[in-house]
């Protein structure tokens, strides 16, 4: 099922002609109602007259996470203030938060890209969705609610943590759909086993997990601990929250709602727009958005674009799981490193659990990576070679992927910090300036 | 019945080695053999108690990854040479020792050892035929 054919069926040609004009109407609106965009358009001497074709949106200066904060909280405003009937932030952890404002019209395509990420996985009016991302200022959570209301199925606002209750609740309720962080999907599977409740006696047939990077392998062992399908959503707080991008039943790529979302990939350190297929940086225009449009927003998500048509019928752009951000991206040795690498390489070793955690220290002017894994008491031994064999096969295995030695530590089990939401999973140590 | 040896994985971290023993000390568990395996970054506590399963329980409880091995106790004289004759005997039939370490306390004149091998039966079999004395219990 699909839950906007109009839009999310629509010829290429149709989709680019309506990007256009909405992206020339855009333009104009923060043009004439922020002061920001007014100053940057002109400082760059960008003349306001429509443009014809979209490949000279790329004429266009990038808005940046700094300009959120140059502006806060009110200054990225694009509406009179009493439109506003809402506001977002993010976590806020690097500084001063994120600050979003929607106005009714904004939420109303929030529901309806959350709504179409939805049934685009399956969820259909007679599902019970227990949403376990957080409630509050983050969008997770109240972004995945209007979605739900708007498709009429049941919700279950569980909000993060209580992981026991939620598990009692998934069990009584017979919960059908979860939706959280991976990583939090990942600890209620652990929890579940600890209660000592039969997944068998789950009713749960499907995820909706996101907000942080996640690896193919890590969606096979939620798939097989909870016996659910895992789906991928993409979504941050700057655009919208939620419901940017969202995985169909194909599992291959999230289609981005591009009538409301103008995608492009550019190379981080050039800015120049890439060619399809190729893996940069993550560019987003908020086409239809009120409150808070942005132009060329720059995600610091690692990704690529793909136009070829699916096979679900959705003829909108596919973008890949998210590599990783541009910032947490480590350079170790001049070697490119991503979390979610390693994270790959950990699920495909028996007896790795999916536990890990990153330090990074510099000794003698050296990036020294530690990759800290739990131990299962599965593959625990009274023998000190069988956790050596181990310690050797994580530390071969990331040394082939990477071209990059490090060093591995086995920890207790369950010794690593489970994350309620977005798992931190890099400790860096080497006190840069 | 074989002795039941209860290991317990040990992260490098202060501390550690001390709450897992004083765990068991005031569930008034007896440690009568142990020994510690270290590596950098880990360790292996092997202890032979007088209530393998409440122990394993109780380390459980307190968040330690706990297994059980199957391991020989055998009566060694206590006198120069009286474990190289053993370990002759296992040697000359192809049994390797993966491990070995020494009771707390003797038994009369004997000494007590324990011992681990992948080849159980077999080094029972052996040892048996040479006179000595294999424990049951401890």
């Amino acid at each position: 099922m699909i839950w906007n054919k109009k839009y999310e069926c629509m010829e290429r040609k149709d989709i680019e002609n309506l990007q256009l004009e909405r992206f020339n109407e855009v333009i104009q609106r923060v043009y004439d109602h922020v002061p920001f965009y007014r100053k940057k358009f002109d400082k760059e001497g960008i003349r306001l007259k429509k443009i014809k074709s979209l490949k000279d949106i790329r004429n266009f200066p990038f808005t940046t996470k700094s300009d959120f904060r140059d502006n806060y909280p009110f200054g990225l405003i694009a509406v009179p203030f009493e439109k506003i009937e809402e506001f977002h932030t993010s976590s806020g952890t690097t500084g001063k938060p994120v600050v979003n404002g929607y106005t009714k019209k904004d939420i109303q395509i929030w529901a309806e890209v959350v709504a179409r990420g939805l049934t685009a996985i399956g969820v259909r009016r007679n599902d019970i969705i227990q949403n376990a991302y957080g409630y509050g200022l983050f969008t997770g959570g109240i972004g995945h609610h209007y979605g739900v209301q708007l498709i009429g199925a049941k919700i279950i606002p569980a909000s993060g943590g209580q992981t026991k209750r939620q598990v009692m609740i998934m069990k009584d309720f017979k919960s059908t759909v979860l939706t959280c962080t991976p990583s939090y999907a990942l600890h209620i599977a652990e929890i579940v086993k600890e209660m000592g409740v039969d997944i068998k006696n789950l009713s749960l047939r499907m995820g909706n997990l996101g907000a942080e990077t996640w690896s193919e392998n890590m969606r096979g062992e939620i798939e097989e601990r909870l016996n659910i399908e895992a789906f991928d959503v993409y979504g941050l707080t700057e655009i919208i929250g939620p419901g940017v991008a969202n995985e169909c039943k194909k599992k291959n790529g999230l289609h981005i709602f591009e009538d409301h979302f103008l995608p492009e990939v550019i190379d981080p350190k050039t800015g120049e727009v890439l060619l399809e297929g190729e893996e940069g940086e993550l560019i987003i225009t908020t086409l239809t958005r009120e409150g808070t449009p942005l132009i060329r927003f720059r995600t610091g998500d690692i990704t690529s674009l793909n136009y070829e048509l699916c096979k679900c019928g959705r003829t909108q752009v596919r973008m890949s799981r998210i590599k990783g951000r541009t910032d947490d991206m480590l350079t170790i040795r001049g070697v490119n490193v991503f979390p979610s690498q390693i994270e790959n390489i950990l699920m495909q070793i028996e007896g790795a659990e999916p536990h890990y955690q990153l330090i990074l220290e510099r000794k003698r002017g050296l990036d020294e990576l530690t990759v800290e894994v739990e131990t299962s008491p599965e593959i625990f031994s009274d023998e000190v070679k069988r956790l050596e064999i181990l310690e050797g096969k994580i530390a071969r295995g990331i040394e082939e992927a990477l071209g990059l030695r490090i060093r591995v530590r086995l920890v207790e089990p369950k010794s690593i910090k489970r994350s309620m939401g977005k798992a931190k999973r890099l400790i860096d140590k080497r006190n840069l300036k | 019945m074989d002795i039941k040896q209860v290991s317990v994985f040990l992260e490098n971290k202060i501390g550690r080695l001390a709450e897992a023993v004083s765990a068991l000390g005031k569930e008034g568990i007896n440690i009568r053999a142990l020994s510690i395996a270290d590596t950098a970054e880990f360790g292996i506590l092997r202890m032979i108690v007088n209530q393998p399963q409440k122990a394993g329980k109780i380390l459980e409880g307190k968040g330690f990854t706990v297994s059980q091995t199957n391991v020989l106790a055998i009566e060694v004289p206590d006198k120069p040479g009286g474990l190289a004759k053993v370990l002759a005997v296992l040697k000359k039939k192809g049994i390797n020792v993966e491990y070995l370490y020494a009771f707390v306390a003797p038994i009369g004149d004997n000494a007590l050892v324990v011992l681990k091998t992948e080849k159980l039966e077999e080094a029972k079999k052996i040892l048996k035929v040479e006179n000595i004395k294999i424990l049951t219990s401890v």
